[in-house]
């Protein structure tokens, strides 16, 4: 769809006015790394978008006692050098890191890569992982919804035409939280995810693991919250047995279809194996708190 | 259609453009400002020919509409000399024969002067992972690595 209208909306209210308020088609833009390349084919119907990058809420991020709120058109670049950030949620760091090259990196948003809602999209099993929730302005107000309930299909999100993703909040973790996401790919490098896994751990004194939150990518249309997973690893301290009934569970759980970058049996496997692996860096990090 | 007006700093200096809410910041660069310096390669984000900056993050002009330079400060290859005298990274890719057909080159030394903005000391892997959305199809690589570590070196000494 060629771009024929560019709006540059400065607060929420006149963003959401605007998206309502267009005769065309409208989408939203960000870092542009989708939209962009989505918008260069010629023909069909003209489009507006409705650039959020001014508007200051969009693009800044806070992490205290309330939690942590993410301005969703933020670029990656700049998120993944936030140290007060990386230092309570490392796994959600490390899925914004994987996202394209360092150019993309400059411009590509978490918002963004929520909102496009690939199935491989990397910070989404990472948001899931930690409860994160997607607040949504809409001309009836705002309403919550958590990330995993967000994508509800192929390059589909749960928002209605004239709605606009406010924010992204995480509740603050409980003592001995933390998180990790891992993503297997051919190369080390600007490919994409041929399965991916982020995982919250919580774990007591004792080394038991008291709650946890596994999220599965890549091997479903959308990304997985598997709650049978997470059960086999609360109440055990992380042997062999339970982080192996774990990957099994996530296994059990995917829905991977084949493709060139790998068959569904091979997909159904590694993010097993992912789960597993993930699972022990965060309790580890967990541990060290 | 209606142009759209733009004001923006390119290399320092003052710039005004007219462009359709459509257009790249690369067609527009150039197309219109003649800063051909800049190339396109594969026109959606993953060769990094097209690199630029804009308040001094490193993107893709491929993937920035024109529209969105209003008010920013643009960086490209052209400004990365001192007139004449070639910048050291420039004067190293020379050295190392770090190119071949070249339309890579303009992109990796904006990439460059960026990574060693950010890490002046890169070890070989910590730039090798910066530049891997920078594509060569000539070298291997290894020219401009060794440009880079080199370059780095000496802009450390010079420092
Ligand atoms: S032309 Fe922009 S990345 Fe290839
Ligand atoms: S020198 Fe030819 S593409 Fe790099």
């Amino acid at each position: 769809m060629p771009i024929v209208d560019y709006k540059v909306p400065v607060s929420v209210d006149e963003a959401v006015i605007m998206l309502k308020g267009c005769n065309t088609a409208v989408k939203i833009l960000a870092g542009g790394t989708d939209l962009i390349i989505q918008s260069k084919p010629a023909g069909s119907d003209p489009l507006t978008v409705v650039d959020i990058k001014s508007i200051d809420s969009m693009m800044t991020a806070s992490i205290d006692d309330e939690g942590l709120t993410l301005g969703p058109a933020m670029s990656c670049a700049e998120l993944t050098a936030r140290d007060d950030i990386k230092s309570v949620y490392p796994g959600l760091i490390e899925a914004a890191y994987l996202i394209g090259s360092t150019q993309v990196q400059g411009r590509a948003s978490i918002g963004g890569n929520l909102s496009n809602a690939s199935p491989a999209a990397d910070t989404i099993p990472a948001l899931i992982a930690i409860g994160a929730r997607c607040i949504i302005a809409g001309p009836d107000g705002e309403r919550v919804v958590a990330v995993e309930d967000f994508v509800v299909g192929v390059g589909k999100n749960c928002m209605a035409q004239g709605e606009l993703l406010k924010s992204i909040q995480v509740p603050p973790p409980e003592a001995k939280t933390s998180d990790a996401y891992l993503r297997f790919i051919p190369r080390t490098e600007m490919d994409i995810a041929v399965a991916g896994a982020g995982v919250s751990i919580t774990m007591d004194s004792e080394g038991v693991c008291t709650a946890a939150r596994i999220a599965i990518g890549a091997v479903a249309v959308t990304a997985l919250l598997v709650p049978a997973a997470a059960a086999a690893l609360v109440g055990s301290k992380l042997e062999e047995s339970a982080l192996q009934a774990a990957a099994a569970a996530a296994s059990a759980a995917s829905k991977p279809i084949s493709d060139r970058r790998g068959t569904a049996d091979y997909r159904r496997h590694v993010v097993g194996v992912l789960v597993k692996r993930a699972v022990s860096i965060a309790a580890q990090r967990a541990q060290e708190q | 259609m209606a142009k759209i007006h733009v004001s923006t700093t390119v290399n320092g200096d003052a710039v005004e453009f007219l462009c359709n809410p459509g257009e790249t910041l690369l067609d527009i660069l150039r197309n219109d400002l003649q800063l051909t310096g800049t190339k396109e390669g594969c026109g959606s984000g993953d060769c990094g020919a097209c690199s630029i900056t804009v308040d001094d993050r490193l993107v893709c002009s491929c993937l920035v509409l024109a529209v969105e330079a209003e008010g920013k400060a643009i960086g490209t290859i052209e400004g990365v000399a001192d007139k004449d005298q070639l910048n050291v990274i420039q004067q190293k890719f020379l050295e190392h024969a770090a190119l071949q057909c070249g339309i890579c080159t303009p992109g990796l030394i904006v990439s460059v002067q960026a990574l060693l903005k950010e890490n002046p000391e890169p070890t070989e892997e910590e730039a090798r992972y910066y530049l891997a959305g920078n594509l060569c199809r000539c070298t291997g690589y290894d020219k401009i690595i060794r440009a880079v570590l080199d370059a780095a070196e000496t802009m450390r000494g010079a420092a």
